[in-house]
C-alpha cells in the first residue's frame, strides 16, 4: 500500500516531465516544418520581386541584346525550350506509355523486374551524367552541339516520370472494367486501347505534365548538348538556347542588366514549373477520388 | 521466363469467335511485341549509359587506373595528370553535411505531415513541400548566389568562424560562395525527398502499432519515437540514402554557389569543387582526348555511386512496406 502511493507520487512527477518532453518535441516538429517551407516562400517572393519588373511584352518577343542596350528579350530561349522539350516528349511518351502497360500487367516477370529496376535507375541517374551519355551518343558522332541532342536527353529524363505515373494509374483501374471488356469479347489489345488507356488517360497526362516541368528546368545536361545560342534558331542540327541555360549564363555574367534578365527568365521558368506541378497534382487528386483509390 | 501469366490466358477470348469490336487477328501479337520492345528499350537504355561511359573513359582508365580516385592533382594544362580526389572529397563533404542538416528537418516535417497535422492542413503543407522539390536547380542557384549567400550564409559563416574558428572545419577566411553555401542549398533541395519518403513510411506502419503504444499510456511523442521510428527505421534510412544520391549528382545549384576552386583544406567556409560542378564547368572546354575521357570517368564514378545508392535505398524502403503489409511485429 505504502509502495503504491510512493510510485504514484513518482509517476505523477514523471508524467509531468513526459508531458513537457512531448510538447517540446512535437513543437519542434512544427518548427521544422515551418523551416522546411520557408525557403520556398523566400525564393518565390524574391524571384517575383526581382524579376517582376522585367516582365514586359517585349521580354517575350525580343531577342537578347548586347550588354547596355535595353529592350532585350528571351524569345529565342522560349522557342528553344519549347522545341527541345517537345522533341523529348514526342520521343519518350509513346515508349513510356507502352512500357507502363507492360509494367502494370507483368509486374513479376523477369522483364517486368528489369524494367522496374531500370526505371528506378533512370530516375536516380544525375542529369549531368545523362548529358555526358547524350554527348557520347549523339554529339560526338554528329560533331556538333545540337537542339536534337538536347531534345533526346530531355526525353531520357522524362521517361521514368511518365512510366511511373501511368503505371500507377493503370493499377488503379478496377479489374472489373477490364474483365467486362474481355467478357464482351474484345481482344486484349482492344481492351487496352479502348478501356484501359482512356481510364488511365489522366495518369498519362499527369506524368506528361510532371515530366515537362522537370525537363523544362534542366540546365546541366543541356550544357553540352543544346549548348545555348544567343541568336534565334529552330534548326535541329544547330545549337539552341533554352530557358535554364539563358538563366545560368546571364546569372553568372558580371553585368547588372544581364543579371536582371536572369531574374526575369527565372520568374517565367518557376511559374511555368509550379503551375504544371499544381495542375498535375490536381488531376491526380481528382482522379484518385473518382476511382476511390489512394495515390501518392 | 514464362511469357504469359495464367489468368490472362484464361481471359483471352477465342480469336475466331464473335467479337464486339472488329477483330484484328494479329492485334494481340502486335501490341504484345510493341509493349515488350518498349520495355526492353528502357532496360537497354540504362545498360548503354554504363557502356558508353565505360568505353569513352577508356583512355583515362588505362592511363591512371585506380590511382585516378586517390590522386589530388588535376592538371589539364601542362602535365596532363588527372586525379579526382579533390572533387570526390568536395562531393562527399557537401552531400554529407547537407544530409546531416536535412535529415532531422525532413523527419520532423514527415512527422508533422503524417502524425500531427489535422486533415485539412495535410494537403496544403504537403503540396508546399512537394513544390520545393519542383523548383528547378538553376533557380536555386540564382537565388542562392544573390539572396541566400549574402543575407544568410555569409553572416552565418562569419559567426561560425568567430565562435568555432579553432576547429579546422570552420577555420580560415570567409568566402561568399563556399562548401557551406553548397551544403545548405543542397539540404534545402533534398529535404522534400526525405520528407516525402518518410511520410510514406509512416503511413505504411499499421495503425495497431499506434493504438497499442497509446493504450500502454505512451504520450504522442513516445509513441512516435519509441514505436514508429524503430518500426520504420530501415525506411527512414532508405529515405536518407535516396536523398544522398540526389545530393551527390546535383549540378547547377552547386556549381553556382560553391565557388569552383581546387581546395583540399577541410574548412567548410572555403570554396570547393564537386564532381558534378567540375563536369559542368570544364566539359565543353576540355581540349584533348585524355582530358575529356578523365571528365567522362568522373561521370562514370558518379553513375556507379548513384546506381549503388538507389539500389540500397529501394531495398531499405521495400523492407518496411513488406513487413507492414504482413503481420504486426511483436
Amino acid at each position: 500500500m505504502n509502495r503504491g502511493t510512493l510510485s504514484e507520487e513518482l509517476g505523477r512527477a514523471r508524467a509531468g516531465q513526459r508531458k513537457t518532453v512531448n510538447a517540446l518535441m512535437l513543437g519542434l516538429c512544427v518548427v521544422m516544418t515551418l523551416l522546411a517551407v520557408a525557403p520556398l516562400l523566400w525564393i518565390l517572393i524574391y524571384v517575383i520581386h526581382k524579376g517582376g519588373s522585367e516582365i514586359t511584352w517585349t521580354f517575350f518577343t525580343n531577342l537578347p541584346t548586347p550588354v547596355g542596350i535595353p529592350g532585350g528579350g528571351i524569345v529565342n530561349a522560349l522557342v528553344g525550350s519549347a522545341e527541345t522539350v517537345g522533341l523529348g516528349l514526342v520521343v519518350s511518351a509513346p515508349v513510356a506509355v507502352l512500357a507502363a502497360f507492360y509494367a502494370a500487367s507483368h509486374p513479376d516477370s523477369g522483364l517486368g523486374l528489369a524494367l522496374r529496376f531500370a526505371t528506378d535507375v533512370l530516375s536516380g541517374v544525375p542529369s549531368i551524367v545523362m548529358g555526358i551519355f547524350a554527348y557520347t551518343l549523339i554529339v560526338l558522332p554528329m560533331r556538333r552541339f545540337s537542339a536534337f541532342s538536347g531534345g533526346i536527353v530531355l526525353g531520357f529524363i522524362m521517361l521514368p516520370t511518365i512510366i511511373r505515373t501511368t503505371e500507377e494509374m493503370l493499377r488503379l483501374v478496377p479489374n472489373s472494367l477490364r474483365e467486362g471488356s474481355l467478357a464482351l469479347g474484345a481482344a486484349e489489345w482492344r481492351t487496352s486501347l479502348s478501356v484501359l488507356l482512356p481510364a488511365a488517360a489522366n495518369g498519362v497526362l499527369t506524368g506528361v505534365m510532371l515530366a515537362i516541368a522537370r525537363a523544362a528546368g534542366e540546365a546541366a545536361p543541356m550544357l553540352f548538348t543544346a549548348f545555348g545560342n544567343p541568336f534565334f534558331s529552330t534548326a535541329l542540327n544547330q545549337p539552341i538556347a533554352t530557358l535554364p541555360l539563358t538563366i545560368y549564363s546571364y546569372a553568372i555574367s558580371p553585368y547588372s542588366d544581364w543579371k536582371a534578365k536572369a531574374w526575369g527568365a527565372a520568374l517565367v521558368l518557376i511559374m511555368l514549373v509550379l503551375v504544371l506541378n499544381a495542375a498535375a497534382r490536381g488531376l491526380v487528386w481528382w482522379r484518385a477520388r473518382r476511382l476511390g483509390g489512394q495515390l501518392r | 521466363m514464362n511469357r504469359e501469366s495464367a489468368p490472362e490466358t484464361a481471359h483471352r477470348p477465342p480469336s475466331e469467335g464473335k467479337t464486339l469490336f472488329r477483330a484484328w487477328r494479329h492485334g494481340d501479337l502486335v501490341s504484345d511485341i510493341l509493349v515488350r520492345l518498349s520495355s526492353i528499350g528502357v532496360v537497354v537504355l540504362v545498360g548503354s549509359i554504363g557502356y558508353e561511359l565505360w568505353t569513352h573513359s577508356a583512355e583515362s582508365r588505362l592511363a591512371f587506373g585506380l590511382r585516378f580516385l586517390v590522386t589530388a592533382q588535376w592538371d589539364p594544362a601542362l602535365k596532363q595528370v588527372f586525379g579526382a580526389l579533390p572533387f570526390i572529397q568536395g562531393t562527399l563533404v557537401t552531400s554529407l553535411v547537407a544530409l546531416v542538416i536535412a535529415l532531422p528537418m525532413g523527419l520532423g516535417t514527415a512527422i508533422f505531415l503524417a502524425e500531427m497535422a489535422p486533415a485539412w492542413l495535410r494537403q496544403p503543407v504537403g503540396f508546399l513541400v512537394e513544390m520545393l522539390a519542383a523548383v528547378p536547380s538553376v533557380v536555386y542557384g540564382v537565388w542562392g548566389l544573390f539572396a541566400f549567400i549574402p543575407s544568410f550564409v555569409f553572416p552565418l559563416a562569419l559567426g561560425l568562424r568567430d565562435s568555432l574558428g579553432f576547429l579546422p572545419v570552420f577555420a580560415g577566411p570567409v568566402f561568399g560562395p563556399s562548401r557551406l553555401a553548397a551544403s545548405l542549398v543542397l539540404a534545402i533541395m533534398i529535404l522534400p525527398t526525405i520528407a516525402a519518403v518518410s511520410r510514406d513510411v509512416f503511413s505504411a506502419i499499421p495503425q495497431a502499432q499506434r493504438e497499442a503504444a497509446l493504450a500502454l499510456g505512451a504520450t504522442h511523442w513516445e509513441m512516435i519515437s519509441q514505436v514508429l521510428v524503430p518500426y520504420g527505421l530501415s525506411g527512414f534510412l532508405g529515405a536518407a540514402v535516396l536523398a544522398l544520391g540526389r545530393a551527390l549528382g546535383e549540378t547547377m545549384a552547386v556549381t553556382m554557389v560553391i565557388g569552383n576552386t581546387l581546395d583540399l583544406s577541410p574548412s567548410l567556409l572555403h570554396p570547393g569543387y564537386t564532381m558534378a560542378s567540375l563536369i559542368a564547368n570544364e566539359f565543353t572546354e576540355a581540349t584533348g582526348n585524355l582530358y575529356l575521357s578523365a571528365l567522362i570517368e568522373i561521370g562514370l564514378v558518379l553513375f556507379f555511386i548513384t546506381l549503388i545508392l538507389n539500389f540500397l535505398a529501394r531495398l531499405l524502403v521495400w523492407r518496411v512496406s513488406r513487413r507492414a503489409a504482413g503481420e504486426v511485429r511483436v
